[in-house]
């Protein structure tokens, strides 16, 4: 390859070097630099663009956390054109890859040494399991970590086995997860994630991170607005249609911000300044 | 200033042209726009308004980014040239040489645009002053000079005669290259030039929309803009053709497509448009569903977003090429006084 240009435009190569089924509709695709190590360094809750030459190319979060010093991990639902694509993917195939891009969780900053409760629906487990696996490896820096996760089946939870493994085993962290119907051979708690976390009665005292379906981050949002938390406390991180990932190409303008740049982490009082088009 | 020495218009453009690459407005099937020059050209420096803006020379409609080689699994970019030829667009007008600004706090505040910044390093702009300011012309209310446009060199066309006034670095180095064909101007020549300026004064006091009210657009008011019911009204005609947004200066929104050669794929971005309904489509849904939904981006971007983020500056250059081309007659103009401070 010759010299490479330094335009935000021009993507470097990684190769998947593991595929995980996470559920019939989600894989997890580990990615690495082609000679060994993770493409760029991020922060929890920061992007990449990944593509596949001729296909397309698409933002999608960084479901690894910064502490895992080996590769990037991306959780991609099958549900467009590309991502079919990246699902028919097998291990040694190369993609391109651009980011960081956009900010990120304030782990360094308004989190530190708080409670947290992490909310996430479906495929919105994806950027958050960077903030929860971030906080785990900085343990001593977070107050309790309580996650509260829902999908439609137990086979929908995406990453249930680090869940179990892992996360329920963390000292001061409690997993809640929730489906939303019954299903055979679940005995867990069994409802929509806005009603499971009114239910659940969280004290005050915890920031909140959320990401999952608009209709979810609504519910729940008003649910924990119920609760008597403030919208300061509240995270989330937004997902708009985007071409160059860093505030050029006009498509994720959403009043005087760029989702891509001045997001996709916004706190809920930040969006009450912004026209509710997302 | 200096002035061109012979009447005879083309012995300067092959002069230009013996120098730089170099662009004029030329008529082409009836329309003009801004070619390379060729010595058959019909160049049009008495048109105003030419069909798209002069933004294609440092943001073209289409342009190249990249290649890939796809081999099995393995894929190789192919880096982009940085080879390219200095160039000069001359005739462009005070609006679209305000234009060129505008792009430039998008493409080149960080991180920058490398593609439009290889461009503008190697164009030079020279621009006319605008002899007969048309009715639909509105650049003076965003403080834009149509008698003295911002260029690198500035001309003036009066009665046949160019005068030429060089007004940057860049300018004065291209201009020190043409001494053959430039002379000093007279005493006469400079009160020539200055009574054209008045008259170019005189007509766009008095042009149906030089006092266009802009207060009121502003970060501060946007979400009482955004909320305005006038949009459903405004935007009810609207047939999401994206001319607008094509013709428009200042327009700045991009599409990244991959097109299959048969021997490698390329990347190319070309101009895309906010009026469309795909533009913010995504596998899970469209945050953009109606039609006043983008109407209203367009304008809230070019009159209250654009300037929150930008010193007060709008995204409008008062060409008033919308105005002209728009299918359902409506454009910018028309929100302004719907959306602004009633007289």
């Amino acid at each position: 390859m010759t010299a490479v240009r330094e335009d935000m435009l021009i993507p470097k190569i990684g190769i998947v070097t593991d595929i995980r089924q996470d559920t019939p509709d989600v894989k997890t695709f580990r990615v690495n630099a082609l000679d060994g190590g993770k493409v760029f360094e991020h922060m929890p809750g920061q992007c990449a663009m990944l593509s596949i030459p001729g296909v397309g190319e698409a933002m999608f979060s960084i479901t690894s956390s910064p502490t895992n010093k080996e590769f990037m991990e991306f959780s991609i639902k099958k549900c467009g054109c590309l991502t079919e694509w990246l699902h028919q993917m097998e291990v040694g195939q190369q993609v391109t890859i651009r980011g960081p891009l956009g900010n990120h969780f304030p782990v360094e900053d308004e989190l530190k040494g708080k409670n947290l409760l992490i909310i996430a629906g479906g495929i919105g487990i994806a950027p958050v399991r960077s903030v929860i696996n971030y906080c785990r490896d900085n343990r001593a820096d977070y107050g309790t970590i309580d996650v509260v996760y829902g999908a439609r089946t137990p086979a929908d939870l995406v990453d249930f086995q680090e869940m179990q493994e892992e996360w329920m085993k963390t000292e001061g962290m409690n997993v809640h997860l929730t489906i939303d119907v019954p299903s055979e051979g679940w005995d867990g708690h069994v409802g929509f994630v806005p009603n499971y976390v009114k239910e659940l009665n969280f004290s005050t005292d915890k920031t909140v991170v959320m990401c999952g379906p608009p209709i979810m981050i609504k519910f729940t949002l008003q649910n924990l607005m119920e609760c008597g938390f403030a919208k300061t406390q509240v995270y989330t991180t937004m997902e708009l249609r985007m071409k160059c990932g860093f505030g050029k190409c006009g498509r994720c303008n959403i009043g005087d911000k760029y989702v891509c740049k001045d997001g996709p982490v916004f706190r809920f009082d930040a969006l009450d300044q912004l026209p509710s088009e997302y | 200033m200096l002035k061109f020495t012979s009447n005879e218009m083309k012995t300067l453009f092959s002069a230009i042209a013996e120098l730089r690459k170099l662009y004029l407005p030329i008529e082409k099937a009836g329309e003009v726009g801004f070619y390379l020059w060729e010595e058959d050209a019909k160049v049009r420096l008495d048109v105003l308004k030419t069909v798209k803006s002069a933004k294609d020379a440092f943001f073209p409609q289409s342009e190249h980014l990249m290649s890939f080689k796809v081999k099995d699994k393995a894929i190789e970019i192919e880096q982009p040239s940085d080879d390219m030829d200095d160039f000069v667009i001359m005739g462009v007008r005070a609006c679209d040489a305000k234009s060129f600004e505008i792009l430039d706090s998008v493409y080149l505040s960080k991180p920058v645009d490398t593609y439009y910044q290889m461009r503008r390093e190697h164009g030079l702009v020279i621009t006319m002053a605008c002899g007969q300011p048309e009715e639909s012309c509105f650049c003076t209310v965003f403080g834009i000079d149509p008698a003295n446009p911002i260029g690198d060199v500035v001309t003036w066309l009066v009665d046949g005669t160019l005068y030429w006034e060089a007004k940057t670095e860049k300018g004065e180095a291209f201009t020190a290259e043409l001494t053959a064909v430039l002379a000093e101007a007279s005493a006469e020549d400079v009160a020539a030039v200055n009574a054209q300026k008045d008259a170019i004064k005189a007509i766009t006091e008095k042009l149906p929309f030089a006092n266009l009210n802009l207060e009121g657009f502003d970060g501060e008011h946007l979400m009482e803009k955004f909320n305005d019911p006038q949009w459903a009204e405004l935007s009810k005609a609207c047939l999401g053709c994206g001319t607008c947004t094509f013709v428009c200066p200042t327009c700045q929104c991009y599409d990244v497509r991959d097109y299959d050669t048969g021997d490698g794929i390329r990347r190319f971005r070309c101009w895309d448009s906010c009026m469309y309904s795909d533009f913010t489509m995504m596998a899970h849904g469209n945050n953009r569903n109606s039609q006043v939904e983008r109407f209203r981006q367009r304008f809230m971007h070019k009159l209250v977003y654009f300037p929150a983020n930008n010193n007060g500056e709008y995204s409008c250059v008062g060409c008033g090429r919308c105005i002209n081309k728009c299918p359902i007659q409506m454009n910018i103009v028309k929100v302004i006084k719907a959306l602004g401070v009633k007289e």
